[in-house]
């Protein structure tokens, strides 16, 4: 006989440790781990957030003057009045870089909504379309993956005749195949769990289970997703700006800056590309930040790190 | 075997028309006229009647999509891709020209960031928690957020020009007759460029083989392994080693992709006379046919990348191994 | 029973300074005991002559039992473990999720167990209740988030978490529940020999030994050359077996070593212990099969909420009386199929809050 339908549940004991035990008899030690704390996980998130809305406001608001040209301010190393110091044109690298970071995050936010609307549509339809409409999905997705990112963003941004919308569209034609799959799995999993089935069985309509069992379901790792395509969305959208098929030169834009600044490498101008190089590289990780705290929230998984 | 063998050509056939139509008709609806786009240029001009008619044929608007599609794609099957107007040139003799240079330079990075990542991923993962494993964590999770050719640029502004030991591109020194390059000069040109290459290619392979061996070191065998006095050590070079290294080396294969598109950025970045740059070019100049035959190589390099992974995986897992034997001898 | 008794001395006395005695006034039934053990035992295990530890509980008359294959060659046990306790912290799940403090949770609290030389110890607990914590413990298999306290002593040493670290597969030696304890990658001929604690030049020696096992208990020379994943449920049994016997152990701890055996072929499997234990070994028998336990164990310690509640003779199972936590005889009627006398009131489920009758749930044969 066995014992373990009752499957006993270990006693949770007081947090003050058991009489009986000396210092002596101690075997092993929990290791010193930072403690992750849940209230500073949703904090970080918060700030990630706020600080990234305070970049698309502010950089849309500079905009006037990081255009703004001066000839007998050009050139200039960074010092106070310009952190990041001047370019050739005497612009404050500072303010090109803040509304070069703001585009960024526009042209993400309109990519990777595109793209994770594409994914959950395909992702739903792979799981649920039956047998048929899977292997398409999966032939798709293979197709996508099976042509280097750059190249394919260079072959839809040259058929899109560069510029915003091709550098838009092209980040969002090719970043929805790892989330469909995420979707595709998370459906799948919904599908098989006993309340969808049970469901099912009482008579619900499908677009009911889909509505009200399925997506708050997918929803949390799908959001936790949707965040972390935006660090794939924006070095995209900067790599192929900084290659010349993006973003026009009138327009903030990292990729413009960074790709100018190559013309200045030989003369020492170093700052025209350490500087608007290292913001951008913050602005992802903020992104991460926000992307991975919320995923330590929703993810059960996690739930007990 | 022969069902594997028959499923992948399938799959290679069915992959190579998708990304083939995908391609043309990407270059297709450009507004990017080429024949406009390449009219002042001297390829253009001095190309023969006959030679315009082809080109008209292919990429003329006259032409319905789908017929300028399949006879592109009969003139590809036998090994025409058609003439680069830019490099004035066979298609296939510019990619073939330059592939080498590109497929040079991401060889080596592929072997250094394999072997990188593989090393610190395995240490961080077998010591996870420990300083060095934060350390290497918080590595690749930086090189993950920064732009590869931010990073190229950064290194070029160090050691080409503060140090001056690095060349400031090119793959063989301006003005010389490519006979006469050395293989030091050809090294010292690619040095620059593979570090690069390779230096962001550890993230990948590091964050995934530190993953797998901290799912190794808490499984079954090694606890095992453990009750049995073995060491740390000890049990990473019986049962790591053996278990992480085709994961690894899969997912090398797996994210040729990956690679190809870092190569692209970094070969513009260092002027490196690869498929990259050509592929650059070609899109801004409106080359069409050239970017249409780099396209589809890289897809065959991907395919031929995924192929080769599955293949291993099957040949050293003894479980896939056994049982493709015993279900060809049924 | 007696001379087992003869051999175990000297038993520890309940208070410090008195010199054991020579015969041991300690018996199963003594009624004295009971009133004259302190609460606290781990005073005076450290200063005993031979780190021999305590048989003394403060509710138990006789912290610990002996049957009558139970030998103390050299006056000791050959484990004693002591007031173990295994927390881990996590976050307390009871709390509002922004609420949540994380706290220690102890999985396995004050639990204490012996083993002698030429016996099999039965230690029977839910599986998932955390035995197996029990059997890292005392190979000193901690896991990062831990906190693991108690005194073990090994063949009459006190042993540290150093010590327990040599002594894995170099004195006490673990049989794995199934084949996923093998790496699926590496022959199993290769994997049964091992590297051992040492060095290569062993290599030879270890391929003799391990094919010797081989003949001995019916593997053919051609499962060297397979994989895990080819051995059939019976081999990979012995195949676990004979990687606990490369290293010559002394104490083995078999961690469910018959899953989904059916009883009688269990109690056949069990046949190979029994001549380990024979051989002067000692045997842990970690198990949720209360049936098998009674049937091969010489001894049975129940297992219940983190820590042994009663660790018997096997023969104290022949009659509730002679049992003294109110669950062993709840697993007593249970393996009757009959009900608590109504004097004799089921336990409240201390976390739970819920009855449990055993009998009321008796549940059928499944895989471990």
């Amino acid at each position: 006989m066995s014992f373990d339908e009752r499957a006993l549940k270990p006693s949770v004991a007081p947090a003050s440790v058991s009489v009986t035990e000396r210092a002596a008899d101690l075997l092993h030690l929990p290791r010193r781990k930072r403690l992750s704390n849940r209230k500073l996980t949703l904090g970080s998130f918060l700030v990630a957030a706020l600080l990234l809305a305070a970049i698309v406001v502010i950089g849309r608001m500079v905009l006037p003057e990081a255009t703004a040209t001066d000839f007998t301010m050009k050139n200039l190393a960074p010092s106070l009045a310009h952190p990041f110091g001047t370019d050739w044109m005497g612009r404050d690298m500072f303010l090109r870089t803040l509304s070069g970071l703001s585009t960024s995050i526009l042209v993400g936010l309109f990519a990777a909504g595109a793209s994770s609307i594409i994914a959950l549509v395909l992702g739903a339809f792979a799981a649920l379309g039956g047998k048929r409409a899977d292997a398409v999905v999966t032939w798709l997705i293979d197709l996508m993956m099976g042509i280097p990112h750059i190249v394919l963003l260079i072959l839809i941004s040259y058929a899109c005749g560069k510029g915003f919308w091709g550098v838009t569209i092209g980040v969002a034609l090719t970043h929805w195949a790892n989330l469909a799959r995420v979707v595709r799995a998370e459906v799948l999993q919904c599908k098989e769990s006993t309340f969808v089935a049970v469901a099912r069985k009482l008579g619900v309509s499908r677009l009911r289970i889909a509505t009200r069992h399925m997506l708050p379901y997918v929803l949390p790792q799908f959001l936790v997703g949707l965040i972390l395509l935006f660090p794939h969305a924006i070095l995209h959208e900067a790599a192929i700006t900084f290659l010349g098929f993006g973003l026009s030169p009138e327009q903030p834009a990292i990729g413009i800056i960074l790709s100018e600044s190559m013309r200045y490498l030989s003369s020492g101008m170093w700052w025209l590309a350490v500087c608007p190089g290292v913001a951008l590289i913050l602005m992802v990780l903020l992104f991460d930040l926000a992307g991975s705290s919320l995923r330590k929230l929703v993810d059960p998984q996690s739930a007990q790190e | 075997m022969a069902r594997f063998v028959l499923t992948n050509i399938t799959k290679f056939v069915l992959l190579m028309l998708g990304v083939s139509l995908v391609t043309f008709v990407l270059v297709s609806i450009s507004p990017v006229d080429p024949v406009q786009a390449n009219v002042g240029q001297a390829a253009y001009a001095s190309m023969g009647e006959e030679k315009r008619a082809q080109l008209a044929a292919y990429w003329g608007a006259d032409t319905p999509l789908f017929e300028r599609y399949f006879n592109w794609l009969g003139a590809a099957l036998s090994g025409d891709l058609g003439m680069s107007l830019r490099y004035n040139a066979p298609v296939a003799q510019v990619i073939a020209e330059r592939a080498l240079n590109s497929l040079a330079l991401m060889a080596v990075a592929w072997v250094v960031s394999g072997a990188l990542g593989f090393l610190l991923g395995i240490f961080a993962g077998a010591y996870r928690g420990t300083v060095f494993d934060r350390v290497v964590k918080g590595y690749c999770y930086l090189l993950a957020s920064t732009p590869v050719f931010w990073l190229g640029l950064l290194l070029l502004i160090v050691f080409s020009v503060q140090l001056g030991w690095f060349p400031l591109g090119l793959s063989v020194p301006i003005g010389v007759a490519s006979s006469n390059v050395t293989f030091v000069d050809a090294l010292h040109h690619l040095a620059l460029p593979a570090l690069t290459l390779s230096v962001t290619g550890v993230a990948n392979i590091a964050l995934h083989t530190r993953e797998k061996t901290i799912d190794v070191m808490s499984s079954p065998y090694v606890r095992f392994a453990r009750s049995r006095g073995l060491s740390t050590l000890r049990i990473l070079r019986e049962h790591g080693l053996r278990n992480l290294i085709m994961p690894a080396i899969t997912l090398q294969f797996a994210s040729i992709a990956e690679i190809f598109g870092g190569s692209v950025l970094v070969e513009e970045v260092f002027s490196y006379p690869g498929l990259g740059q050509a592929a650059v070019t070609a899109g801004l100049g409106g080359d069409a046919a050239l970017l249409a035959g780099i396209a589809i190589f890289s897809a065959m390099l991907v395919f031929g990348g995924n192929l080769i992974a599955n293949i291993l995986y099957g040949v050293v897992d003894p479980r896939i191994a056994k049982r493709e034997v015993t279900s060809d001898e049924l | 029973m007696t001379m087992a008794r003869s051999k175990c001395e000297p038993h520890g006395n309940a208070q410090p300074g008195v010199k054991p005695t020579t015969e041991s006034t300690q018996s199963m039934q003594d009624p004295q005991a009971l009133h004259d053990q302190p609460r606290s035992r781990h005073g005076h295990a450290h200063a005993e002559p031979h780190g021999h530890a305590q048989h003394l509980h403060g509710e138990f008359h006789h912290h610990h039992s002996h049957a009558h294959t139970s030998k103390h060659p050299g006056f000791h046990h050959l484990l004693t473990v002591e007031g173990l306790n295994v927390a881990f912290r996590m976050y307390d799940p009871q709390a509002p999720f922004f609420r949540a403090k994380q706290r220690e949770v102890e999985v396995i609290h004050d639990l204490s167990i012996s083993v002698h030389e030429g016996e099999i110890v039965a230690i029977v607990g839910a599986s998932g209740s955390g035995k197996t914590l029990l059997a890292d413990s005392i190979m000193g298999l901690f896991e990062p988030n831990a906190r693991v306290s108690g005194v073990i002593h090994f063949n009459g040493e006190r042993v540290g978490a150093d010590a327990l670290r040599q002594l894995r597969g170099n004195g006490i030696s673990l049989v794995p529940q199934s084949v996923r304890y093998l790496d699926p990658l590496m022959k199993i001929g290769r994997q049964v020999e091992g590297v051992g604690r040492s060095d290569r030049d062993q290599a030879a020696s270890r391929l003799a030994k391990r094919e010797q096992l081989f003949a001995h208990y019916g593997l053919g020379p051609e499962v060297a050359d397979q994989y895990p994943f080819e051995l059939s449920g019976g081999m990979a049994r012995r195949v676990l077996l004979c990687c606990a016997l490369m290293d010559e152990p002394k104490l083995i701890i078999a961690d469910e070593p018959t899953p989904g055996l059916d009883l009688e072929l269990a109690i056949k499997a069990m046949d190979d212990f029994r001549a380990f234990a024979d051989e002067g070994g000692g045997v842990l028998l970690i198990t949720h099969d209360i049936e098998l336990a009674l049937r091969v164990a010489d001894r049975v310690a129940v297992f219940k909420d983190g820590t042994v509640v009663e660790e018997t003779d096997v023969a104290s199972f022949a009659s509730p009386d002679s049992l003294n936590d109110p669950f062993s005889r709840e697993l007593w009627y249970a393996l009757r199929f009959e009900d608590m006398p109504q004097t004799q009131a089921p336990v409240e489920d201390r976390t739970e809050g819920a009855t449990t009758a055993p009998a009321a749930s008796l549940p059928s044969r499944e895989e471990g």
